[in-house]
């Protein structure tokens, strides 16, 4: 009895992560498939003869090492500003006093709740009065500092004691110094969680991009994936060695950094 | 959120802003901690708060193309726009699409991630690690490439779905050209993407929920049905607000897959609120009108999450 449940509960998961990744696995296959083989019947499920013409068509004809560069500097951009934003402001609710901390603070928890889109519309207004429409700025500005990162980063920085930091104060060490040198090696674990949820979202994020990215030598993978897929209709094979490039970045540092990923949302998302 | 909010101030009571030792207290504190906090909190109240002001104030206007050629063009209309989006029949479609997607589409995702956890925190499960990789792959994926990914494996004919359904011995489906079934393959994508998420969440309250509460129900002769119902879920109730709230707000965000996969079609069964605001404000550049929509979004999406605070205080209570 013990031993069939042992094979129900496990052939159970077993089919569930078979049905998870098969789409994923397709796509593997498909985008190495030649040209126009991926849609006969019946529809085959490993390419006969792998080839890479579609990746060399990708990044010769249709500009994808261009779609890269950008999503790779206005991400890693995002990341870097929003790191250091974010455990700034973090520390300072966290271990500094200042007047209307609480207030500020209360505030910002209130709208956490509020949906990106609600603002786009101003914001691109604002953005156009800046002549900031068409460039990188128009995406990083705006995502330089997240409620939720600077929220991460004081609830880390809480159990950092006020007496290691009054020590340094007292050896006449400035504010300044004392965050770079003792409190962000101390934030480091949390920054890592950030870290890869800042860059994961910008790599991702499709809706803003296309709106604030009018011409196409800036587009980010994700735009010009979608306007790719629109006139490529009928070259599966092609789409979907688009759509690897476009995974395997954010996959890959998934797989090498779970840890923390998924740590960081098990502790987010229970204690808030 | 509230959650969040508890934690928060409790925190804020274990450590108290008074310096503790006695040698600190002739230290008067940092000049101002706004030099550490004011870029972030700038930013966001300039480039995210701001705009959802200025978003109710832009609703109320006729902002179109001439206004954004020359703001001397710009006239206040009070709640016209408003009035016009009552009327507008592309907007009941697409608030009925939207409510369809939120309201199938969440639960099942909710049950999905909830499921999926309990396969993986049960005792019985071999390789735990690998396959809660496997399973949270694709939230980290690119909404935008595995739409694509999927609108192919739909195909009528060439898709692996319908592959699959004919080895079951059922009839193909034509997912994204039967106004049926263009939304519910936009669901299962959405779900497919999106439940891991949840069950990492999920997982981590399982595993607080204290093992003698089962071993006590175990010892009353509760079987595991009834151990779900009476130990489980209950348990689970903080855990279920957060993911709630939270998947209803992402849910309601509904642009991409139907952009990517059906460009709201077929004859707009797929057409959501966020695409109405794009197409209107971005495609044709009537802002005023596009903001109207945006507020009914946001206004939307308090509701439901205050909908939901107020279900779990009754089923607590």
């Amino acid at each position: 009895m013990r031993y069939v449940k042992l094979f129900i509960t496990n052939a159970a998961v077993a089919l569930l992560g078979l049905l998870v990744v098969a789409p994923l696995l397709w796509m593997v296959a498909a985008a190495f498939m030649p040209r126009g083989t991926a849609q006969t019947y019946p529809p085959p499920l490993w390419p006969a003869e792998p080839t890479l013409d579609n990746f060399r068509e990708l990044f010769s004809r249709l500009h994808l090492g261009r779609y890269l560069f950008n999503s790779l500097a206005i991400s890693l951009s995002i990341t870097g500003f929003g790191l250091l934003l974010n455990a700034m402001a973090g520390y300072a609710f966290a271990k500094l006093r200042f007047t209307g901390r609480e207030q500020v603070f209360r505030t910002l928890l209130a709208a956490l709740v509020m949906p990106l889109q609600v603002g786009m519309l101003p914001l691109f207004l604002m953005l156009k009065q800046l002549g900031l429409i068409n460039t990188y700025w128009a995406v990083i500005i705006p995502s330089m500092a997240t409620i939720y990162g600077i929220f991460m980063v004081r609830q880390y920085a809480l159990a950092i004691p006020d007496s290691l930091l009054d020590a340094a104060r007292l050896d006449g060490a400035s504010e300044w110094r004392l965050f770079f040198t003792i409190v962000l090696p101390l934030l480091r674990p949390v920054l890592a969680t950030l870290g890869i949820f800042t860059f994961l979202s910008a790599w991702n994020d499709f809706m803003w991009p296309l709106i604030v990215l009018t011409g196409s030598e800036n587009y980010t993978l994700p735009v010009a994936l979608a306007i790719l897929s629109t006139e490529h209709v009928q070259d599966a094979e092609l789409m979907m060695a688009g759509s690897l490039i476009t995974i395997l970045p954010v996959l890959g540092l998934f797989i090498l950094l779970q840890r923390q990923l998924i740590g960081g949302i098990m502790v987010g998302g229970v204690k808030g | 959120m509230t959650t969040i909010a508890q934690s928060s101030s409790t925190s804020g009571a274990v450590t108290p802003n008074q310096p503790s030792s006695v040698h600190t207290r002739r230290y008067e504190g940092p000049p101002s901690g706004w030099w550490f906090a004011g870029p972030a909190v700038a930013i966001i109240a300039v480039f995210f708060l701001a705009p959802i002001a200025a978003s109710i104030l832009l609703s109320l206007t006729d902002f179109d193309i001439y206004a954004l050629a020359d703001w001397r063009n710009l006239r206040f209309v009070g709640l016209q726009n408003y009035i016009q989006l009552l009327h507008s029949e592309r907007f009941w479609i697409a608030l009925h699409n939207t409510l369809y997607f939120v309201a199938i589409g969440g639960p099942l995702s909710v049950a999905a991630s909830l499921g999926a956890a309990l396969l993986l925190e049960s005792k019985l499960t071999r390789l735990k690690v690998v396959w809660r990789t496997v399973f949270f792959a694709p939230v980290v994926t690119t909404l935008v490439a595995v739409a694509i990914v999927w609108r192919y494996l739909y195909h009528t004919k060439y898709g692996l779905f319908n592959l699959a359904l004919t080895k079951l011995g059922f009839e193909p489906i034509d997912w994204l050209g039967d106004p049926h079934w263009a939304m519910p393959a936009v669901i299962f994508l959405a779900v497919w993407k999106n439940f891991g998420y949840n069950m990492i969440i999920f997982m981590a309250g399982l595993q607080s929920i204290p093992s003698e509460l089962y071993e006590a129900a175990e010892v009353d002769g509760a079987g595991p049905a009834r151990r779900f119902w009476h130990v489980t879920l209950p348990m689970l109730g903080p855990t279920f607000l957060f993911v709630g709230v939270t998947t209803i707000i992402g849910f309601f965000q509904l642009f991409a897959e139907p952009y990517v996969m059906t460009q709201g079609g077929p004859g707009e069964s797929t057409y959501s609120l966020v695409m109405l605001m794009y197409e209107q404000g971005f495609r044709w550049w009537r802002l005023g009108f596009a903001s109207a929509v945006a507020m009914t979004i946001f206004t939307l999406t308090l509701a439901a999450t205050l909908m939901q605070v107020w279900l779990q205080r009754r089923a607590g209570a």
